[in-house]
């Protein structure tokens, strides 16, 4: 029995990887139901820019670095967004104890984010996101090109490079 | 479900796939992401560690990987969790390997199935929530099987059976609970043609859960003491078998206002826990709040009474909760902020809470160039207030209804009570500073079972600066002080970070228990450490002393014991 398990792991694996060599098929967002902070529930899959880039970082209340980064990002927000049309799905993974106060939170400090919630972490266990702040960044197709995590002083600088790359046609190699 | 069985289920389904043509493997991916933390403990005579508390184990690690295949519609995915032994602090009962979690997951157009391991919350989680929180070594995942079905837009329904994980035990012999649930939520500008454009969002929904657990008949002894005599009665009492509980609630948003309630019920219910009375159970979760650009408030209160929901009924522990309470306190970050964190009680609390977030716009006076954020949060929990049943019976006798309650009068004890200030300012481009005061008051003889104990009051002074080198080099100082005379005493804390974003982190910190009332336990708990980041995998390495206390995330708590050591954690996806 776990010699066939093994071997349809291993199977899986190498196919995909082969597959992935092949034609680099690109990772997408999976389709998994939140809700937005007026309480209707929003497929991840509808995440979307009109062809320009996306940015979805994953943050909560009570991670201060992942406040830091949307904090930095916004102060320069709107010239990101002229210069590339970059839009930023900021998901709180805040859960029911302090799901409610996320969006007067991100109106307090003059975000202009898309706000969404993962009141169970149901969006993070799909993305495989083990800690926050985490960011993806996805082309105009929503293939998945980069991602990162962890915030120090000055890494929006690099994800804005990457951004401008995806707006002026470049690909990224997938780091 | 039997791990074999579905294991060759799936071997099954994919060899024939492969077998049949490549298409199916062609279309699918596999992603999957996981973690290690390691930890080498060293004896330290001063914090107590000692050969014989450590077991003889110094190394300890915990580690999971999880897997995810997805093609199209169809999804499968496990996770392989190692404890080897556990980390100090983590239930010893998650010693081993192992796949706790696997399932498969098909969508169609209007509905979608799962069978396996699944999580699940129910509205705000009164009535069902299982989660993972891995820093806490919780999981109360159920498995069994799930059905969602969207039969038009605007209406989400959502039917689930099994039973919940407990460590590594098997579900056998009925040694746990078995849970149905089901959940309905109509989004109201969905369903009703004439208000798809209408700028109120209306969502309803509502819920049922039932747990089933074998019970035989339960003798239990009473002393009833009237005048002074006292007079001792034996029972046999009927334990109810299924346990229902239900709640309805409602999300209604209007512009910058959002409204959130919820009202949970929960029928008898006789457990350890709540030492076996049969008193029903109930809880409600009410949220307000209004923001504009610039400017957030939110206000919530919550009461809950003998709200434990747990699906085996001599259970205690952290362990197989059906529903989640969340506490309505402010989750603190700064390292002394979290010495005295509040916990939910589940046998009754009442709670309120207030936030005010402002942005001071920029080049205003006070705003300066940059603008300036100020947030204010206030939240007070109370004991709810218990009258006897009869005047004989005294408050929470087993086998009697407990107590009477009057649903809105506040009990005469306080839990928790926390004043909170934080001011964000950048100063100049490269100037920036958060500083933050904090006033508690913490009734730790009942939230740390420290019976007798005075309430703790605290002033924390909080200041975390940072400068900018370059664009991408930057130190950050963090120098926090605890005043309190109770407890261990008064604490300073220093902190040093130096960043070369994205990729590194340097940071040397200091903990100084400088006010403990015992000279001998006036330590310091020092800690070095370096993190390496690329993309999405994080290397961490640190070495030194870890202070004893509760890590809490979301309403859950583990108890930390002092440590120290070499750290080493590593995590990633693919």
């Amino acid at each position: 029995m776990k010699k066939l398990i093994l071997l349809s792991v291993i199977m899986l694996f190498t196919h995909s990887i082969f597959s992935q060599e092949k034609e680099s098929k690109a990772r997408k967002l999976p389709s998994v139901d939140i809700k937005t902070t007026g309480g209707k529930t929003f497929n991840t899959e509808d995440i979307s820019n009109d062809s320009n880039p996306v940015i979805v970082s994953f943050w909560a209340l009570w991670c201060k670095p992942c406040i830091k980064e949307l904090n930095a990002i916004s102060d320069v927000y709107e010239d990101w967004q002229d210069e590339t049309g970059v839009k930023i799905y900021a998901v709180s993974i805040d859960d029911a104890r302090s799901s409610a106060k996320v969006l007067p939170f991100a109106n307090g400090n003059s975000w202009d984010y898309e706000i969404l919630l993962d009141a169970n972490g149901d969006f993070k266990r799909a993305m495989g996101v083990n800690m926050i702040p985490h960011v993806f960044l996805l082309d105009g197709e929503g293939n998945i090109v980069y991602q990162h995590t962890s915030y120090s002083e000055g890494s929006e600088i690099q994800l804005y490079e990457l951004v401008k790359k995806l707006a002026s046609g470049e690909t990224i190699e997938n780091h | 479900m039997n791990f074999k069985i579905f294991a060759g289920l799936i071997t099954g389904i994919i060899l024939s796939m492969v077998a049949t043509g490549q298409s199916f493997l062609e279309n699918g991916q596999v992603h999957g992401n996981f973690q290690y933390d390691g930890f080498y403990y060293g004896e330290d005579s001063k914090l107590g560690i000692t050969d014989s508390k450590l077991d003889g184990k110094y190394f300890r690690m915990n580690a999971f990987g999880n897997i995810i295949y997805t093609n199209g519609n169809f999804e499968a995915g496990m996770r392989f969790e190692t404890y080897l032994p556990p980390l100090a602090g983590f239930d010893p009962a998650y010693d081993g390997s192992g796949i706790p979690y696997y399932y498969v997951n098909y969508k169609w157009d209007k509905l979608e199935l799962t069978a396996g391991n699944f999580y699940e919350q129910f509205g705000n989680g009164l009535v069902l929530r299982a989660y993972e929180e891995w820093q806490l070594g919780y999981d109360n995942s159920i498995r069994g099987f799930r059905a969602r079905f969207q039969p038009f837009e605007g209406i989400y329904l959502t039917g689930l059976i099994g039973t919940q994980r407990y460590y590594w035990e098997p579900y056998k012999d009925a040694n746990r609970g078995v849970v149905r649930g089901f959940d309905a939520e109509f989004y109201l500008n969905g369903l009703i043609p004439g208000m798809a454009d209408s700028k109120t969002q209306i969502t309803l929904g509502g819920s049922f859960v039932s747990k089933y657990e074998k019970a035989s008949k339960k003798t239990i002894t009473r002393d009833s003491v009237v005048d002074t005599v006292s007079t001792r009665y034996v029972f046999s009492y009927k334990i109810p078998e299924n346990v229902a509980a239900y709640s309805g609630r409602l999300n209604l948003a209007h512009g910058g206002f959002n409204l959130t309630a919820e009202y949970a019920y929960k029928i008898n219910d006789p457990s350890e826990f709540n030492q076996y009375i049969y008193r029903e159970g109930q809880a409600l979760f009410l949220s307000l709040s209004y923001s504009t650009k610039g400017l957030g408030i939110s206000l919530s209160g919550k009461r809950t009474d003998n709200m434990s929901y747990k699906s085996r009924r001599n259970e205690t522990g952290n362990v197989l909760d059906i529903n989640y309470l969340p506490p309505l306190t402010k989750q603190h970050t700064y390292s002394l902020a979290t010495i005295y964190p509040y916990a939910t009680q589940p046998l009754g609390e009442m709670g309120i809470q207030g936030q005010i977030v402002y942005t001071i716009p920029r080049k205003s006076t006070l705003g300066g160039k940059y603008g300036t954020k100020l947030e204010l949060n206030y939240s007070q929990v109370s004991s709810i207030k218990k009258e006897r049943v009869a005047e004989n019976i005294p408050i929470d006798s087993t086998g009697t209804l407990g107590y009477k309650s009057d649903f809105f009068a506040l009990g005469d004890k306080l839990y928790y009570e926390d004043v909170n200030l934080v001011l964000s300012k950048k100063f100049s481009r490269k100037w920036k500073a958060i500083f933050s005061y904090v006033h508690q008051s913490y009734n730790i003889a009942v939230i740390e079972g420290h019976t007798g104990e005075p309430m703790v009051h605290t002033n924390i002074g909080i200041m975390d600066v940072t400068y900018k080198i370059t664009p991408t080099k930057s130190l950050r100082l963090e120098a926090q002080g605890l005043f309190t005379d109770q407890d261990r005493g008064s604490w300073a804390m220093g902190l040093l970070e130096f960043n070369i974003a994205p990729k590194w982190f340097f940071t040397v910190m200091d903990e100084y228990n400088y006010g403990n009332p015992d000279k001998e336990l006036q330590l310091h708990y020092y800690n070095a450490s370096i993190a390496y980041v690329q993309g999405p995998t994080r290397i961490a390495v640190g070495y030194g002393r870890q202070r004893e206390g509760l890590i809490c995330v979301g309403g859950v708590c583990r108890q930390v014991p002092a440590a120290n050591g070499l750290s080493i954690s590593i995590s990633s996806q693919f």
